[in-house]
């Protein structure tokens, strides 16, 4: 019998097979999906909401506010599409040349640049079901999939049997976690832990280079050079080496510098490639969908078809030197995520908040639409975190508009 | 957990054989057995100079009552529903090595012992367990692949 098999959005790792138990366009049971795709799955709310100064109004009258603000503005923002289809990233796109906005997402202060090597071809990459079959020395660097992503160990990277490991964990893997603290995934990797101290990865890096080459490994805060000649020497006999690289790693660097000398250093002994624990579940996509259409994956603004790019359109320069005079922020919360200093910012110019949940940024918009949750209420395609094109279809019926519904309506509007 | 022997120190050490077994020895392995229960004893639960060692041992044992058979305790508050020991299971691989085994939905979930279910782990067919049977060994894959100690043995 085959099943039908849905796809979870909660996160960057897009579980393909969750089995879904509903009645009445209501989920009642989620099978296999970890507790974070079970709380996004059942987070729908069964009436649609468009609120104009947190009052209650009509969705003609939702759009044609948001409509006139963005044309208003002069240099608008918009920003999030991280949880939204590839599909409303061209929107998105199309908006943002049309109105003349700056336009970014999370991935500015987050994994962007990362990706954007990965496009450029600047670091070896594989899939994750190559990791799944294949890789025998997997690395978390900076990185806790056991809570980020919970099914991360147990679908791909670290205990299914593979085509080519078929006796499992026990015999055929090592997993070796490089974090400032013992996260729970450390934790599983047990004897493999490496603690080192925060900002101390680019030291750790160099060390493990010159390690790797048989140099004696020597680090400013003293790190056993035992221990980190064992790690060499694991590195040096992989196969197929993986490492996921996380917030964690790309925070405490300057620039991706040492990461590039690491794997190159890394791919003379073995044979390693990289994937970015990418958070939100297209995040990637939004990144891959933007460079194709301008050749940049983020912080880009649009002037009369001319596109510039630079660290001063990213959500976090342009608010704090407010460039910006109107923002359109679909699916993200920067109220809460961003530090108080350059959020404070956004309580000065009207703000449209296009969400399926209720945030700090959507109680304090001018301008809220309640929208689908897109993998549960809405289809679409998605680009997982290792690059794999992902689509899927609608769990259930609502009665919520899809992000890309609105936005094709605000463009007309305009 | 204890040991036999710490349970026989606190039985009545008489070897009466009320319980129908041969020793107070072997009414103590029985007890770690789960075949018997304190209950069993007698003495030990009748006499009040047994008193002490009969409160004890059923201490020991309240809070394997509400296990399963074989001793499995999910702690639903603290699993995440990873599926760690879903696909760590030796028992789920043999049953579904396609499915669970390498790392994908159950194609036969009848034959499982742990499965997931609204991202919390459930124990079936636990009889199947390789801690469980006559030729039980001490299997640990699903306690030591669990980052958050939601699994237990009592």
């Amino acid at each position: 019998m085959e099943k039908n098999y849905h796809v979870c959005t909660g996160c960057g790792l897009l579980c393909d097979d969750i089995e879904v138990e509903s009645e009445k366009n209501i989920i009642n049971k989620v099978y296999t999906a970890c507790r974070v795709g079970v709380a996004h799955m059942k987070e729908g709310k069964e009436e649609a909401i468009f609120r104009v100064d947190n009052k209650p109004v009509n969705e003609e009258t939702a759009i044609s506010e948001a409509a006139s603000i963005l044309k208003n503005a002069k240099n608008p923002l918009i920003f999030g599409l991280g949880t939204s289809t590839s599909e409303t990233h061209k929107l998105a796109i199309e908006l943002a040349r049309k109105t003349n906005a700056t336009l970014d997402d999370t991935s500015s202060f987050c994994l962007g640049s990362l990706v954007e090597a990965l496009i450029h071809n600047k670091i070896k990459t594989c899939t994750l079901d190559d990791v799944r079959n294949k890789a025998d020395v997997i690395i978390f660097w900076g990185a806790d999939p056991s809570d980020s992503h919970p099914r991360h160990l147990s679908k791909y990277s670290y205990f299914p049997r593979g085509s080519e490991k078929q006796r499992g964990w026990e015999e055929e893997r090592t997993a070796i976690a490089i974090d400032i603290r013992k996260s729970h995934t450390a934790k599983i990797c047990g004897n493999y832990f490496f603690q080192i101290p925060p900002g101390g990865d680019t030291e750790f890096i160099d060390a493990l280079i010159a390690g790797l080459s048989g140099k004696l490994p020597k680090t400013s805060y003293n790190y056993p050079p035992k221990k980190i000649l064992e790690l060499a020497n694991i590195l040096k006999g992989a196969k197929f080496g993986i490492v996921f690289a996380g917030l964690g790693l790309i925070y405490s660097l300057e620039n991706l510098e040492p990461l590039f000398r690491l794997m190159k250093a890394l791919n003379e002994k073995a044979n390693f490639h990289l994937v970015p624990m990418v958070g939100h579940y297209n995040m990637r996509g939004f990144n891959e969908n933007l460079f194709a259409e301008t050749g940049y994956v983020n912080s880009v603004k649009f002037e009369n078809d001319i596109v510039k790019h630079g660290p001063e359109y990213s959500i976090v320069e342009s608010l704090k030197a407010k460039t910006v005079d109107a923002a359109l922020i679909i699916g993200s919360d920067p109220l809460s995520s961003l530090p108080r200093s350059i959020a404070k910012n956004l309580f000065e110019i009207p703000v449209i908040s296009m969400d399926p949940c209720e945030t700090l940024t959507s109680r304090n918009a001018k301008v809220y639409i309640n929208t689908a949750i897109s993998g549960v209420e809405a289809g679409g395609t998605a680009t997982r975190m290792d690059g794999t094109k992902v689509s899927f279809k609608p769990v259930v019926e609502t009665n919520h508009p899809s992000d890309e519904a609105i936005l094709k309506k605000i463009m007309e509007a305009l | 957990m204890t040991n036999a022997m710490e349970l026989y120190q606190m039985l009545p050490k008489t070897n009466c054989k009320k319980c129908g077994k041969t020793s107070c020895m072997a009414f103590a392995v029985a007890l770690m057995a789960r075949e018997l229960t304190p209950d069993d004893c007698p003495p030990l639960k009748d006499e009040p100079k047994y008193r002490e060692g009969y409160e004890k041992i059923s201490g020991l044992f309240k809070p394997s009552e509400g296990a399963t058979e074989t001793g499995l305790v999910v702690h639903e508050d603290l699993c995440f529903g990873c599926g760690n020991c879903v696909v760590a299971c030796p028992v789920n691989v043999a049953n579904d090595p396609y499915g669970v085994g390498s790392g994908n939905a159950p194609k036969n979930i009848n034959k499982l012992i742990l499965t997931i279910e609204n991202g919390i782990v459930k124990a079936q067919n636990v009889g199947e367990c390789r801690r469980f049977g006559k030729n039980k060994i001490l299997c640990n894959g699903c306690i030591v692949t669990c980052p958050v100690e939601a699994i237990e043995f009592v």
